[in-house]
């Protein structure tokens, strides 16, 4: 009896011990947002602050209007590059799942997943800066459609796959051709997961730091044209933060804050979106 | 009637195999993802030519960077690298399994959702966000509530002395942070993954909580949270901008973890831009290919560790 209480009693241990861990696992993720708010905050509330661009240190009224419009073009220009290539790749992997071609694409696709963002970085500067000899968003907007293509690709995938061999049996059953059941068929029917994975492929986009460095570089100016380098929000971040001016660094935490709640934003609502899709795939 | 079936069935052609045009376009267009990884290798490749040419495997092992004298030298790089990533994983996989172990079965299922969806968030909090605050909140309290400290009752131990808020145990504390919530959502799944009747059958023995968690849940989980960590290592090996931010960009092999070092991805980062001539970049973008090289590697034995436990549950489920 005396021996099952000490095991008893060693469980709770244990368990509080886990449990003590995960709190502990909690507390620098918590501060991490906390800082983010409180420190953005006040930059943020500055109405000028979105609308200005880079005021030089001692000049106030200095703004990230040039980072967030950089951020949109070069994030805008990366999916309409990612995007369609992705969804059509996530289509052939999942309905030709048994190709041996299939199995090849998923391989490349989840270890370019974890390909380091500086080495695309490097990569993009060879392709694109090297010929042309200067900086560009263009450069930078491939080498965000590289991160991007796989994630598309792999929730794509994952979408169509969801979708149940019937609809697609009796789209056949009707005659329709392959190419009208998958794209006119399946797809719209597995949308909201397709619209999930782009979601979150143009997060992980909007906060990559590292592959621009080489190629989009950053401008202080505001610019809209992609063949010219182009600021963008992480890249704002970095640069400013490593300044020794705290009016500068407090832009930073600013530009921090927008970017940690577009990103989050995003996310959360590519979680609406695919929770519908999960309901709508129980009905059919 | 006999004749009939046979003369029909005479007249009725032989289906025609009609070539799937769809699964040709769309397997030319997911072509795209392994090509882009086999170019990306190769352009780095060719980039990194005239260093590979000048100083072949040396370059590995060389210690000394200077770009005056064109002297480049790996190994400094390679080191803080490697070191960055495994003392993180020192650092996160124990926490990250204790949260994946709560997460997986304690509690209520709505604060454990709740929890779920938060720890996955955190996943996408980007990277430079964990920078700026690992140089202006982490770094400077390890440095006073860690660093000086440990350093003040265990200074006499070589690589435990020279305390300093840019170094690499501070880099190493970020990585943490950012692995955390990856782990744990992975080793999660993993857990979950566990058949029900391995964990019913220790219980009906009369195993505590502890003893079947302990003996038997993760036991069976261990090749998908090796797998797991392994993923985690390839994201620590390659992150860049935070670990630049805090690591201090010293490139010697530091005498201690608490003194600044440097790692592959941040020499890129930060020197990139300004290297001229041809061995200089050649050299940067060789230390690129390097670091493609391991993290190419690191992740192929994660995916496969993780695909063959996936599929040993699904045996047994």
């Amino acid at each position: 009896m005396n021996r099952n209480v000490r095991r008893q009693f060693a469980s709770s241990i244990w368990l509080g011990v886990m449990y003590l861990l995960t709190v502990l696992a909690l507390i620098p993720l918590g501060l991490v947002l906390w800082f983010t708010v409180s420190k953005g905050l006040p930059s943020v509330l500055h109405p000028e602050f979105f609308t200005n661009s880079f005021r030089p240190f001692g000049i106030p009224g200095g703004g990230i209007a040039h980072a967030i419009v950089g951020t949109a073009i070069l994030v805008g220009l990366a999916s309409l590059m990612a995007i369609p290539i992705g969804i059509l790749g996530g289509v052939y992997v999942a309905e030709y799942a048994v190709d041996p071609w299939a199995s090849w694409v998923r391989l490349a696709s989840d270890v370019l997943v974890g390909t380091p963002s500086i080495a695309i970085g490097l990569f993009a500067y060879a392709l694109v800066v090297v010929p042309v000899h200067h900086f560009s968003g263009i450069a930078g907007s491939i080498a965000l459609a590289i991160l991007m293509l796989p994630i598309v690709i792999r929730t794509t995938e994952g979408a169509v796959a969801l979708i149940p061999n019937g609809l697609r049996e009796s789209g056949l059953a009707l005659g329709l051709p392959r190419w009208r059941v998958s794209l006119q068929l399946i797809l719209p029917t597995a949308a909201p997961g397709v619209i999930t994975g782009a979601l979150l492929a143009v997060a992980r986009a909007s906060g990559e730091t590292a592959p621009l460095l080489f190629t989009s570089l950053g401008n202080t100016l505001f610019k809209v044209d992609p063949t010219q380098a182009m600021q963008a929000l992480p890249l704002t971040i970095y640069q400013y933060a490593l300044l020794p001016y705290k009016s500068l660094q407090d832009q930073a935490w600013g530009a921090a804050l927008v970017l940690v709640v577009m990103v989050l934003g995003i996310n959360l609502l590519s979680r609406w979106v695919l929770r519908r899709q999960i309901r709508l795939a129980g009905q059919l | 009637m006999a004749a009939a079936v046979e003369s029909t069935s005479a007249v009725i052609p032989p289906v025609r195999r009609v070539p799937d045009r769809f699964r040709t376009v769309t397997a030319a267009v997911a072509a795209v993802a392994p090509v882009i990884l086999i170019v990306i290798v190769a352009i780095l490749y060719q980039q990194a030519a005239p260093s590979i040419r000048h100083f072949g495997l040396g370059f590995l092992t060389g210690t000394e960077w200077n770009p005056v004298t064109d002297t480049f030298g790996a190994l400094p790089a390679i080191f803080g690298t490697l070191s960055t990533a495994l003392l993180s994983l020192v650092l996160a996989v124990p926490v990250g399994v204790a949260v994946a172990v709560v997460l997986a079965e304690q509690g209520q299922a709505t604060l454990r959702g709740i929890l779920g969806t938060g720890i996955e968030l955190l996943a996408a909090i980007p990277s430079v966000v964990y920078g700026i605050w690992a140089l202006y909140v982490l770094a400077p309290w390890s440095y006073q509530h860690l660093e000086l400290p440990i350093s003040d009752r265990l200074g006499f131990i070589g690589w435990l002395s020279q305390p300093g808020a840019r170094s690499l145990f501070n880099a190493s504390l970020v990585l943490a942070v950012m692995i955390l919530p990856t782990l744990s959502a992975i080793s999660r799944e993993v857990i979950r993954a566990v058949p029900r009747g391995l964990k019913e059958n220790a219980v009906a023995l009369g195993a505590t909580w502890w003893e079947t968690t302990w003996r038997v849940i993760l036991p069976s989980a261990r090749a998908g949270i090796f797998g797991a960590t392994i993923l985690a290592l390839g994201r620590a090996l390659g992150e860049t901008i935070a670990v630049t931010m805090v690591i201090g960009n010293r490139y010697a092999i530091p005498p201690s973890i608490f003194s600044p070092a440097y790692t592959l991805a941040s020499v890129i980062a930060n020197e990139f831009n300004e290297a001229t001539g041809t061995l200089y970049p050649a050299a940067l973008i060789e230390l690129g290919l390097v670091l493609i090289l391991v993290t190419l590697l690191v992740n192929i034995v994660a995916l496969l560790l993780v695909r063959s436990t996936s599929r040993e549950a699904s045996r047994a489920a």
